[in-house]
């Protein structure tokens, strides 16, 4: 790989200077779900919170209601831009959201990916310890810690300004799990936001510049 | 050449024949003879009361009257449509769809074929508005059905990759195209199937029943050839529709998966 890991992920983060000097990267305002809330926290650009809580307590649901997946009520505000302001996909693109378990819809894994998204996924791949010719590879074909660090890549390759992580590594052994965390790492020097589900107190401390912990329908400092 | 009436004696010698099949099941300890009896029996008086019913109706010969029963055909067939799936819309919605799609194709082909194929005098003449419905009804059913089934079964099975590509920015539409094009396909292969099928494999029932009643077979071939383009035509609009239907069911404003409005989906 010729490139600097640094030229590289500054080459796909998007990052917009402009943005970040006028207003803070993320702000939510009230957002309540049926089950939860309200929730209101801001993050600037390259923030890292890492979310933890009990199975059930509602952090998937929190992650799934800033992106617009769930119904919810409440305002969340990406560079001072109301999310109301922006049709949902324009929104989600910008916001994105990866699942603990990622959805695949086609056969083959490279047809999941744009061609240029494809690209970068063939330079970031061996980074995450995936062999480049698992891109060709069928999707029945992949272990779910494949699965799991292919779609990061897939969320990655949108370059998004936010990323609402759901437990990105609960699939991985640990040598893997740091692969993923220097990658998203680059990521966050770059100016990416990123909130994370995790179970493990440790990532949570190596990753998040902020930890929360979500309680009775709330988030509290952990 | 007029069609050959049939008297309650040659009836009778027929009805010999379930009396056979009574006879075989006891013998061979089927435990089907019961069942046998009553189905015989159920279909014996529902043709011979569909049959004084559509006589009256023509008697009449009034439209209200044939609307009337053609409405409540449709109304059973959407209730069919309805009931298939294991997956239920909450508020009713596996009824409001079927009853949609149903309505919607057998109206569009019955009345296209009344007014330009067959033109009987009036168009709505219930001698061919009525037979014409009936048998558009029950491939919409199908065409209807399946569709429905396929959209409620596989947005459950597919969640997560309709939920991925939404949560990578893709528009709703997209995110479920794929669900929709396998739905209405899988509820198009009946109709294919049985329009490869017809004339070698069987003789379609339009036909027969035509040539028994005297019909020269040419004529009754193109019968049923139009027939079979009003058959594929209702079966798609029924599937299209119906799978359009569920497709904005399940979605709202903000363009989410709403899985939520599905009876026994909390979130």
């Amino acid at each position: 790989m010729a490139r600097s890991l640094d030229s590289l992920s500054r080459q796909w983060s998007g990052v917009q200077p402009r943005a970040t000097e006028t207003a803070v990267r993320l702000r939510i305002a009230g957002l309540r779900g049926p089950r939860a809330g309200p929730f209101d926290l801001t993050a600037d650009a390259g923030d890292c919170i890492a979310i933890s809580g009990a199975s059930g307590s509602g952090k998937s649901m929190f992650l799934r209601m800033i992106a617009d997946l769930d119904p919810n009520t409440g305002e969340v505000y990406l560079d001072g831009v109301s999310r109301a302001a922006m049709p949902a996909p324009a929104w989600r693109r910008r916001v994105v959201y990866n699942a603990a378990e990622p959805g695949w819809w086609h056969d083959d894994v490279a047809s999941h990916f744009a061609p240029d998204a494809l690209a970068f996924a063939r330079d970031v791949g061996p980074r995450l310890g995936l062999s480049p010719g698992l891109l060709d590879a069928a999707v029945t074909r992949l272990s779910t810690g494949e699965k799991q660090r292919l779609a990061l890549i897939r969320a990655l390759a949108l370059t998004p300004p936010v990323l609402l992580l759901d437990e990105p590594t609960g699939a991985l052994d640990p040598d893997t799990t740091l692969l993923v965390e220097n990658v998203l790492r680059d990521r966050l020097a770059a100016g990416t936001t990123i909130l994370f589900v995790s179970h493990s107190e440790d990532q949570a401390r190596r990753l998040g510049n902020r930890r929360l912990r979500m309680e009775n329908g709330g988030l509290v400092p952990a | 050449m007029t069609p050959i009436l049939l008297t309650p004696g040659d009836i009778a010698i027929g009805a010999v024949l379930i009396v056979l099949d009574g006879v075989l099941s006891i013998v061979l300890g089927l435990g089907l003879h019961r069942q046998l009896g009553v189905a015989a029996a159920r279909m014996v008086v529902q043709l011979v009361l569909i049959g004084f019913i559509l006589r009256a109706v023509f008697a009449i010969a009034s439209p209200v009257v044939t609307l009337a029963v053609v409405l409540a055909m449709v109304a059973i067939a959407g209730r069919e449509v309805a009931t298939r799936p294991e997956q239920r819309l909450k508020r009713f919605g596996n009824y409001t769809i079927g009853a949609t799609a149903v309505s919607i194709a057998t109206a569009l082909t019955s009345v296209l074929a009344l007014t330009t194929a067959i033109r009987p005098s009036p168009w709505y003449d219930a001698h061919y508005a009525i037979p014409l419905a009936g048998i558009i009804l029950g491939n919409v059913l199908n065409g209807g059905s399946l569709a429905l089934d396929s959209m409620l079964g596989g947005v459950v099975r597919e969640r997560a990759a309709i939920e991925a590509r939404l949560a990578l920015g893709e528009t709703f539409r997209r995110a479920i195209g794929g669900l929709v094009r396998q739905s209405v396909r899988r509820a198009l292969l009946p109709i294919i199937n049985q329009m490869s099928a017809a004339g070698i494999i069987t003789l379609p029932g339009i036909m027969t029943g035509q040539i028994l009643a005297g019909m020269d077979p040419l004529e009754a071939a193109k019968y049923q050839i139009l027939l079979m383009f009003l058959l594929s035509g209702g079966s798609a609009l029924a599937a299209g529709v119906a799978a359009w239907l569920v497709a904005a069911r399940l979605t709202d404003p903000r363009q989410r998966l709403r899985l939520d409005r599905l009876i026994g989906n909390t979130a």
